[in-house]
């Protein structure tokens, strides 16, 4: 975070000045800098510096509080995969969710609390005959209400174009083989629909919990990237 | 008012528009002019090209699920099993009615 650059600019300036001249030797010494640690990076790019700057407008004009902010990034820390695993363990375990779930997405979800606001959530059901597995070549959409913010490589370059082109390189790179007999439909997340991919549920888990049965439900599961994990915790 | 049933053959439309500026576009470069199915209609929804540029009053537009072969996409020149496909979602204006399913049909 960048907490540290809320500060008053003028003060800030005289502190520059007399660091200059006071501590000018430390220049001259770039190693003598003492045991610490390097702090985390400084804001160095455009958007970062822009960020700072809207969210210290916004705050000094009252349009919103530093409080407001922070609750509102606590609020994003707790949306985590763990979420999307419990709509998954009902679907497994509650045949009439997750027929309901499939015809309403955000039906679905509401009735566990959760919500996909402005935007068509749309579960996608994996079967022995054919495995989704999503990708937004535009960006990198994503139904982060659901299941958090999404992973670095769901946004990179790399994954945004190989998986509508080679998809089982990609899969097989995640550990993922598929048999040719199972169609790989690769879903390009581009407007207003969210996609959740409903995994099959393991074998040999029957008589589990639906409290178990979430701990399998991985967020690769759930992206299409992977399968759900075996009853010992193993790839899927 | 949709303008293709759930089944029928489309085509993307293979534009490369540069105006106005500036210009947000939904539909990926890679599906230009390739053809496909509509699987499904979604209804209605904000034509973000619009939205992006902060016009909010104008007509909504159909939202589809397009499903392509990956051979159309890729003509082999992939690593894809043979019955693997792909769907996007592709808002109306930028499909038109693929005519020559309907001349081979």
């Amino acid at each position: 975070m960048t907490h540290d650059h809320d500060h008053d600019h003028d003060h800030d300036h005289e502190h520059d000045h007399d660091h200059d001249h006071g501590h000018h030797h430390d220049h001259d010494h770039p190693h003598d800098h003492g045991p610490f640690q390097p702090d985390i990076k400084e804001p160095s790019e455009e958007w970062e510096f822009l960020e700072i700057a809207m969210r210290e407008l916004l705050i000094q004009k009252g349009i919103i509080t530093a409080r407001e902010v922070e609750d509102m990034i606590e609020d994003w820390d707790g949306k985590v995969p763990e979420n999307g695993a419990r709509i998954v363990a009902r679907a497994w375990t509650d045949p009439a969710f997750k027929a309901r779930l499939l015809a309403d997405g955000n039906a679905g979800v509401e009735e566990m609390g959760m919500s996909v606001p402005g935007l068509k959530l749309v579960v996608l059901e994996n079967t022995p005959k054919v495995h989704h597995m999503v990708v937004c070549t535009l960006c990198s959409c994503y139904p982060r209400t659901i299941l958090g913010l999404p992973p670095l490589w769901y946004k990179s370059r790399a994954y945004r174009t190989r998986t509508v082109r080679e998809p089982r390189v990609v899969l097989s790179e995640f550990g993922t083989e598929l048999p040719d007999s199972v169609e790989v439909r690769v879903v390009d997340s581009t407007a207003d629909c969210r996609y959740l991919v409903l995994p099959m549920r393991p074998e040999g888990t029957d008589g589990w919990s639906a409290e178990q049965l979430a701990s399998l439900a991985t967020r690769d599961s759930m992206i299409g990237t992977a399968q759900a994990l075996k009853p010992d915790g193993a790839r899927g | 008012m949709a303008a293709f049933e759930v089944g029928q053959a489309v085509r993307v439309r293979d534009e490369h528009p540069l105006q106005p500026q500036p210009i947000h576009i939904r539909t990926p470069w890679y599906l230009r002019g390739k053809h496909g199915v509509v699987e499904r209609r979604f209804g209605e929804f904000h034509n973000p090209e619009h939205l992006a540029v902060g016009k909010y009053d104008t007509p909504e537009v159909t939202l589809y699920w397009v499903r392509f072969t990956m051979d159309e996409l890729w003509a082999g020149d992939g690593t894809y099993g043979p019955s693997d496909s792909l769907v996007v979602e592709i808002y109306e204006h930028w499909l038109e009615p693929d005519d020559s399913a309907r001349r081979a049909a």
